[in-house]
């Protein structure tokens, strides 16, 4: 199939940038989205052009360098997939399609459509961890867990970090993100001992970062490629208001 | 030269404990007067430089991604292997360190393979208490799956994302210790060359890949955990952005590449489908478990594999492994899928493909038991290939995977080069020639928790802390190389893209140097490689400049990298005149066509010295002693 492709180029953080037509010719729908670029790419190269800069490393959905808005919709079209797992069977001859980067103000383009996500981990530093140095842990079945407990936590450290949450949102809020993290901990007993210091260093650094405010839209769950569930948002604020009565004591 | 390998003596179960005592300890108050660099923050660079800054050193860690949550070691996706024993179906230290002996056909250093079995234990305590989400049983204890090799169910598994959960928990404790400001993190940057000085290591050249700067960085000591080279063959499972580069050029500057003809083709994959294709996805292990692996007994079958009747199929790996049957060692199990394929049984439209049957596994158990153990690679598998396998079974092929050779180190984790450690896939030395399922996670987090914090502070207790900086001569120089090469690449201005080169470097290593080897067709890849080499310096298009974020260039200097290792790849599988494990050799097999070793000629590790591009490099030995697994010939049946 032949496709005509609006692509955002931006030389680097700077530059202004703009929108650029490109024609992507026999494209098969076994493609992945991001092999279906690799194809234009070598064809810009060849003719000396500067390819379009996009972040991808597993493609296999897991790692969350891939961060494409296609059509307006963070990762795409399929529901639950990340963009370097998007096919192009999804889409049809003659299709016009619009790729941006993210937008919002926390996360800089670096180039093209590529984006700075280092908040995420500055968040994180933070307080999104368990305070143990390596050593001493005690047996691994000392604390038995029970098994929703532990499906819980997983469901939660599913989050590959991506930020499509962020840019599916409307206000650029990265609550489903910081609350996936929080859940995760909170839910295992190793990860209740600094559950409250946990939940607000991570939202001071959230807000500090420029993330805007939940108004619970919950476009964020409905563009997560791991469908994090919003609940894990009420569970982070139901977190931080504990915190907060602890702090008061 | 001679080869130290610095294993301790004793009995073999007592070696890592007399070791640990026999090595120097740096006071705490010094320790923050040495500076360590760690190149590669997956599991093992990122453990390792977590718990060097919980012990007072001072590290800066460098990643080619964002961050360092995104490292390859993300993808893994079965399990890691403990000897813990939980099962109460007679684990032990001793049986996970025979098997893994075994598995590598004794092809790998019993002590180091011992210490790895001793401390898979405290691996699992450290993650669990990290918050590791692993797989519980309804009574709340962690429960264990099997993995190929073994006949105990030792792995560990975090659903089908086992991988992933480990590098958050590791990712997690070095956020903690950067947010401390103990380590320093750069991503998006790339280790570009080694800067020795007197012999030792004592820093590296990095490429800031968003502004293009090229900057020295010099420390005490220099660990690299730069992950493995699989991306030679062009397509494989590992990432896009996998590389040899951090290792090669630590080998240009004098440290020794071992076996690197060891590398494992994966039996379990979905099949090559396009000349677009980018990358390999990889089926887990885990599957054959539950699933069958079968191809027709009849040559160009053209029903569709549920109209096949029963007695029509070939199980193949459970008529030739009766005891091990589906999950015989991933080598076997590769090599057993190329021979019925290369007999016309193959299935799919190029004929490249076996069946891996859940249908048997279903009707027992239900489908939602089989979605609950794997519905996340079912999901993938229908994304990428379209069919349903809870319906119809899934197609698979070999696919290069994991490389088992790597820079040489001692019982130690250094190089002969005093100062450089490597540890995780980037070192050469527990899995011998096979690396059996679940152990890769296990070495990369045993060297980074627990080895190497100790054995750094003996060599770092030997030296003056901060003698060399980075203004020094030879850092000098070797940023100057760097830019050159830099320099050169933009302007050859050619007609074919970088990636041309790298599918047609990696069609020929895949052919010649893939999963079965013969003198007549490397010969042949070691007139071809220099040949794409000449061409690419004189026809490739590097496009962009440096003093921005190129991944044209960034993808230039690795294939430049690998179109000069492929030949040390070829050279070692050459003068490795035996099967052994993954290096599959057709002149030495049996007469049931398994490895068949030459274990009076070739019991020793092939480290490797740099001379000249394109000229041989020197070989280097070091022998190999089975004191307590004899010398035997591999058997699954
Ligand atoms: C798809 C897949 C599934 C797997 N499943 C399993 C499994 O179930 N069980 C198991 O035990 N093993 C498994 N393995 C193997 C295992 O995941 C890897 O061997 C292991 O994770 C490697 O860890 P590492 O820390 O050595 O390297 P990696 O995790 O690859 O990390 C390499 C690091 O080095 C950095 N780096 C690389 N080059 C440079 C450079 N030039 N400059 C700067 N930084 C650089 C990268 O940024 C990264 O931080 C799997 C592998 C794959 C590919
Ligand atoms: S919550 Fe979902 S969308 Fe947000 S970063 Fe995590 S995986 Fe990506
Ligand atoms: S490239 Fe890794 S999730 Fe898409």
């Amino acid at each position: 199939m032949n496709l005509t492709l609006y692509v955002w180029r931006q030389k680097n953080a700077g530059d202004k940038g703009r929108m650029d037509k490109y024609e992507a010719k026999d494209i098969s729908p076994d493609m992945s989205f991001l092999e279906m670029l690799d194809v234009v790419n070598e064809d810009l190269e060849r003719e000396g052009k500067d390819p379009i800069a996009f972040d991808h490393d597993c493609r296999e959905g897991i790692c969350g360098t891939c961060s494409l808005n296609v059509n307006g919709v963070a990762h795409g079209p399929e529901k639950g997939t990340t963009v370097c797992q998007l096919h192009m069977r999804n889409f049809k001859d003659g299709d016009k399609i619009y790729i941006e980067p993210w937008r919002a103000k926390a996360f800089p383009v670096v180039k093209d459509l590529i984006v700075d996500r280092s908040a995420f981990d500055r968040i994180m530093q933070a307080g999104g961890f368990v305070s143990v140095g390596t050593g001493g842990a005690p047996d691994a079945n000392a604390i038995p867990i029970s098994k929703e407990a532990a499906e819980d936590a997983f469901d939660a450290a599913a989050c590959i970090g991506c930020g499509a949450c962020v840019a599916a949102c409307k206000n650029a809020s990265a609550m489903l993100f910081v609350a996936a993290k929080v859940s995760h901990l909170a839910n295992l007993p190793q990860g209740k001992v600094e559950a409250k210091r946990r939940v607000v260093n991570m939202i001071n650094q959230m807000d500090l970062e420029g993330f805007g405010n939940c108004t619970n839209y919950y476009e964020c769950q409905a563009a997560c490629p791991k469908e994090i569930s919003v609940k894990f948002i009420a569970q982070m604020n139901r977190e931080y208001f504990r915190s907060l009565r602890y702090k008061e004591k | 030269m001679a080869l130290d390998s610095q294993v301790p003596s004793g009995p073999m179960s007592e070696k890592w404990d007399k070791h640990k005592f026999d090595l120097k300890v740096v006071s705490p108050a010094n320790k923050r007067k040495f500076h360590i660099i760690v190149v590669g923050t997956g599991l093992a660079g990122g453990s390792a430089a977590a718990s060097f800054a919980e012990l007072g050193y001072k590290v800066t860690a460098f990643c080619y991604q964002d961050s360092p949550r995104r490292a390859h070691s993300i993808a893994a996706q079965g399990g890691i292997n403990a000897a813990k024993n939980y099962q109460n179906d007679n684990d032990s230290v001793y049986r996970l360190f025979y098997d893994t002996v075994k598995g590598g056909d004794f092809r790998s250093r019993e002590a180091n393979v011992y210490r790895l079995a001793q401390l898979s234990e405290n691996i699992i305590d450290q993650c669990v208490a990290q918050g590791v989400p692993f797989a519980r049983d309804y009574g709340g204890e962690l429960a264990n799956r099997s993995f190929g090799g073994a006949l105990v169910s030792r792995t560990f598994y975090a659903r089908g994302q086992t991988g992933q959960q480990l590098l958050l928990g590791c990712y997690q404790a070095l956020a903690r210790q950067i947010g401390l400001g103990a380590v320093e993190m750069h991503g998006r940057s790339e280790m570009l060359d080694l800067v020795v000085v007197d012999g030792h290591a004592k820093g590296i050249i990095v490429r800031d890949m968003v502004t293009g700067e090229i900057k020295s960085y010099a420390a005490d000591a220099v660990v690299l955990a730069t992950g493995g080279y699989g991306n030679v063959f062009y397509l494989s499972t590992n990432a896009m952005g996998c590389n040899v580069t951090a290792a090669y050029r630590a080998y240009k500057k004098g440290a020794f590449f071992a076996n690197p003809c060891y590398t494992q083709i994966h039996p379990t994959c979905i099949p090559v489908h396009g000349d677009y294709q980018s990358k390999l996805t990889l089926m887990s292990e885990s599957l054959r478990n539950d699933g069958r692996i079968w191809v027709p007994k009849k040559k160009g079958e053209t029903r569709s594999p549920n109209d096949i009747p029963e007695d029509e199929r070939d199980y193949y790996l459970e008529r030739k492994y009766p005891s091990y049957g589906n999950l015989a060692p991933r080598d076997i199990a590769s090599r057993s899928a190329k021979e019925v394929c290369d007999e016309g049984r193959g299935v799919g439209e190029t004929g490249m493909g076996v069946y891996l049957d859940f249908s048997d596994a279903i009707n027992r158990l239900g489908e939602d038991t089989i979605r609950a153990r794997y519905g996340n690679l079912f999901h993938m598998y229908e994304k990428i290939t379209d069919e349903n396998p809870y319906q119809v079974p899934m197609r698979i092929f070999p696919a290069p995977h994991y490389t088992m050779g790597g820079l040489w180190v001692d019982y130690n984790l250094m190089s002969n080069l005093p100062g450089l450690f490597v540890i995780g896939e980037a070192n050469f030395s527990d899995h011998g020639a096979n690396r059996l399922g679940a152990s890769a996670l296990m070495q990369g987090l045993a060297d980074g928790y627990f080895v190497i914090p100790y054995t750094i502070g003996h060599y770092l207790a030997g030296v003056t802390p901060g003698e060399v900086k980075a203004d020094h001569g030879e850092f000098k120089k070797s940023e100057e190389d760097v830019k050159q090469r830099v320099h050169k690449l933009l302007s050859i201005d050619g007609k074919r893209t970088v990636d041309d080169f790298h599918r047609q470097l990696g069609r020929l290593m895949w052919e010649e140097c893939g999963m079965a080897r013969n003198e007549e067709g490397l010969k042949k890849a070691l007139e071809e490689i220099p040949k794409i080499r000449d061409e690419f310096w004189e026809n490739v298009k590097v496009v962009g400049e440096n003093e921005e974020l190129n991944q044209c260039l960034e993808r230039a200097g690795r294939v430049v990298d690998f179109l000069e290792f492929a030949e040390l790849m070829c050279e070692d599988a050459l003068d490795r005149d035996e099967s052994c494990g993954g290096h599959f050799r057709e002149e030495h097999q049996t007469e049931e066509g398994e490895a068949l070793r030459n274990d009076d000629n070739y019991t020793h590790v092939s480290a490797w010295e740099f001379t000249e591009v394109g000229k041989k490099p020197n070989l280097h030995k070091e022998p190999l002693e089975f004191e307590e697994v004899p010398l035997a010939q591999r058997s699954y049946k």
